[in-house]
């Protein structure tokens, strides 16, 4: 039991540890995206009508599809999907300046607005009994096992047994973390979000460093939305079934404290956290209710004992939530 | 790096940004006006390419969707109903006017809202047939308030105490909040998700309408507002703060009072939100009592300019497109979701069209200014 509690935590965390990631990124650049949850939402959307239309293409029947093409379908589809709204993010918030939050605001009610509208057109389209809509076929494809998972017993269940994402999700954290701690890059992306003035007089080009790191960040955080649809719901999209995750991730980024590779271990938590009530024996549905605040009031806790503290390494960007234009300073 | 410089010192960039002086009133608003058009132009635009419908009558089904058949002389329920969401989305962005002054980003509305409906709630059912009808009126009142600015106060404190990032801070408090009425409806529900509507301590219903006395209430509370934000000494404060904290500390203000202060205001506003949510409306409370109104209220309020006169406006304009496009929605068989694109759209035009009012773009070979 205590494998597939472990399995089921790691399951549950990695759609929050690619939308924390993402958003680490984002915020590093100095932009507070409370657009993530509906840059999740879209980034689903997109893989789950890129899959669609590939399943109906190749006639519904599985010989006939490809195994790398239905993988990259969804996958490219998604990343397109949360790129844009990654650029409608930056262009508002970036080039006009508009406000941080109620930009971000506004992309989360039209992201969720999106996905299902989008979604619940499919579910109209294919006529089903069910308020959903099941890609199981592609579905398959992504959960595929690497061969040698099942000749392990529990370490080979614990660490091979999950869906290629999974292993994307941690090596995108990992790789973020290097970028941002050990490369010119990473430098000079910290140096934007901390004081962009200071960033721009030492010739880095603050506009560009911004719109990146806003769209590969949502990238990344649209991710999430594609491996909750694919690996955990096993391709069932229905709508709103993603429910507040994107919130969630907001807050593991500072539980992270703004460290990519604290967010791996961090989401894992969340994910044991949300899960921990069906585990436990003996626990009445009310009790579990109160259980399922556990991530939201650790996170509560994080954010005020590293705000006391006062350590520099721990703090958000400095110039979080601030638009910077150069004539004014 | 002086090379650099001087590559750009050649290379002229075509295109420059500047930033205004102040722009006269009324062009100001001429621009937000035709942001605020040409967004209910794209909305129709998208509506007719979805729906086949024509172009106009997108428009007359919002209209009569809206107002029902007002102008057929029939009923006003959809009226009244619009009114009354008005009223609530209006109460919620009021909430958060004071705190959005002080630069404090209180996300955390939906919360406090919730938390107020639920002190309405425990009083409606444990109070109910123990006390006198107008003391019981009293008590729900006063608990809702006090439930309300509880739940603003805490991130306040912090904020005011350790400088704690109270954007975060309020958004998760909302989780909490929401946890915590979800195990108070299924005790109270008996293991449902629901709990019947109770009789006792409902708000009184003026006439024969139900949503009256919210609109009053919420019409009060706009008016004092203004008069507190404009007239009061508070008000001044807040703006102070809201300016530059180290100008607020130079001439004596404390702001660290202020704050709390503000945010036990923005919280016990919330907290009547709720009330007239539970108590006013509902009758009953679940997870979806405020419905995600708490964000659109933020929006509301930034688009209003923090002037409460011109929010009436602005969360009139987002009821009337959420209904008008849900009905839209209805006629032609799209999902009820298109209602939240509409609104998404509408918003990041205005929050988009203030850089036109605050910049101006100029281009390289004309002197002359360009104003998209």
């Amino acid at each position: 039991m205590i494998i597939t509690f472990i399995c089921r935590a790691i399951l549950l965390g990695v759609p929050l540890l690619f939308g924390s990631v993402g958003e680490i990124i984002t915020e590093k650049s100095g932009h507070l995206n409370l657009g993530i949850p509906g840059v999740m939402y879209v980034g689903a959307i997109s893989g789950v009508i890129g899959s669609f239309m590939y399943e109906n293409a190749c006639g519904n029947d599985i010989a006939a599809m490809n195994p790398f093409l239905s993988v990259c379908i969804p996958l490219l589809c998604s990343i397109i999907g949360s790129v844009l709204m990654g650029l409608i993010y930056s262009f508002f918030t970036v080039t006009l300046r508009a406000n941080q939050n109620v930009t971000g605001l506004a992309l989360t009610t039209f992201g969720i607005g999106l996905g299902n509208f989008f979604g619940g057109s499919l579910i109209k389209l294919v006529d089903s009994d069910m308020p959903s809509i099941a890609l199981t076929k592609t579905s398959n494809f992504f959960t595929t096992k690497l061969p040698f998972a099942d000749d392990l017993g529990a370490v080979g269940e614990i660490l091979f047994s999950h869906d290629f994402l999974t292993y994307v999700a941690i090596a995108i954290a990992i790789i973020a973390t290097f970028v941002l701690k050990r490369t010119r890059v990473g430098l000079n992306l910290r140096a934007v979000g901390e004081n962009p003035a200071t960033a721009d007089a030492a010739g880095i080009n603050v506009t560009r460093y911004k719109y990146v790191a806003t769209m590969i960040g949502s990238a990344v955080a649209g991710l999430g939305g594609l491996q909750y649809v694919f690996a955990y719901a096993n391709g069932v999209w229905s709508n709103n079934a993603f429910g507040d995750r994107g919130w969630m991730a907001i807050a593991l980024v500072i539980f992270a404290l703004w460290n990519p590779s604290l967010a791996i271990a961090g989401s894992f938590l969340f994910g044991a956290l949300c899960n921990a009530n069906n585990y436990i024996q003996g626990l009445g549905t009310e009790t579990q209710e109160l259980f399922k605040m556990l991530p939201y009031v650790v996170t509560i806790i994080v954010l005020v004992f590293t705000s006391m503290r006062k350590k520099r390494e721990h703090q958000p960007p400095e110039s979080l939530g601030l638009s910077y234009f150069r004539e004014e300073r | 790096m002086t090379d650099t410089k001087k590559a750009k010192h050649h290379r002229e960039p075509w295109v420059h940004i500047v930033k205004r002086d102040d722009l006269p009133w009324w062009k100001a608003w001429l621009i937000r006006i035709s942001a605020i058009v040409i967004a209910i132009l794209l909305v129709g635009v998208i509506s007719t390419l979805l729906t086949k419908v024509s172009f106009l009558e997108v428009y007359e089904v919002m209209i009569k969707g809206v107002f029902g058949r007002l102008f057929e002389g029939g009923s006003t329920t959809m009226l009244w109903k619009f009114l009354q969401e008005t009223a609530i989305l209006l109460c919620l962005a009021l909430a958060v006017t004071p705190a959005f002054k002080m630069r404090f980003w209180n996300c955390g509305a939906e919360g406090q809202a919730l938390m107020g409906g639920l002190a309405s709630m425990i009083c409606m059912i444990e109070l109910g047939d123990k006390l006198p009808y107008p003391v019981l009126l009293g008590v729900i009142f006063l608990t809702s308030m006090l439930a309300g600015a509880l739940w603003g106060v805490i991130p306040a404190i912090f904020k005011a105490q350790y400088n704690t990032n109270e954007t975060l801070f309020t958004l998760m408090m909302n989780y909490v909040a929401t946890q915590i009425i979800k195990y108070y409806v299924y005790i109270e529900g008996g293991g449902s998700n629901t709990i019947q509507p109770v009789a006792a301590g409902n708000l009184p219903i003026i006439g024969d309408n139900r949503y009256l006395l919210n609109v009053i209430i919420v019409a009060v509370l706009t008016v004092g507002l203004f008069i507190y934000q404009k007239y009061s000494k508070q008000g001044y404060e807040i703006s102070v703060v809201g300016e530059s904290q180290n100008t607020a500390k130079y001439v004596g203000i404390n702001v660290k009072k202020v704050i709390i202060r503000t945010m036990i205001i923005s919280g016990a506003i919330c907290g009547i939100a709720g009330m007239l949510l539970v108590a006013g409306t509902d009758h009953s409370i679940n997870t979806n009592t405020v419905g995600g109104q708490g964000f659109t209220a933020i929006m509301v309020s930034w688009l209003g300019q923090f002037n409460p006169f011109i929010m009436v406006l602005m969360s009139g304009l987002v009821v009337f497109l959420r209904m008008g496009a849900g009905k839209v929605a209805d006629t032609c068989a799209l999902n009820a979701s298109f209602a939240d694109i509409a609104v998404g759209i509408v918003i990041l035009f205005v929050v988009g069209c203030e850089f036109f009012i605050r910049y101006s773009v100029k281009f390289k070979h004309s002197n002359k200014e360009v104003k998209a």
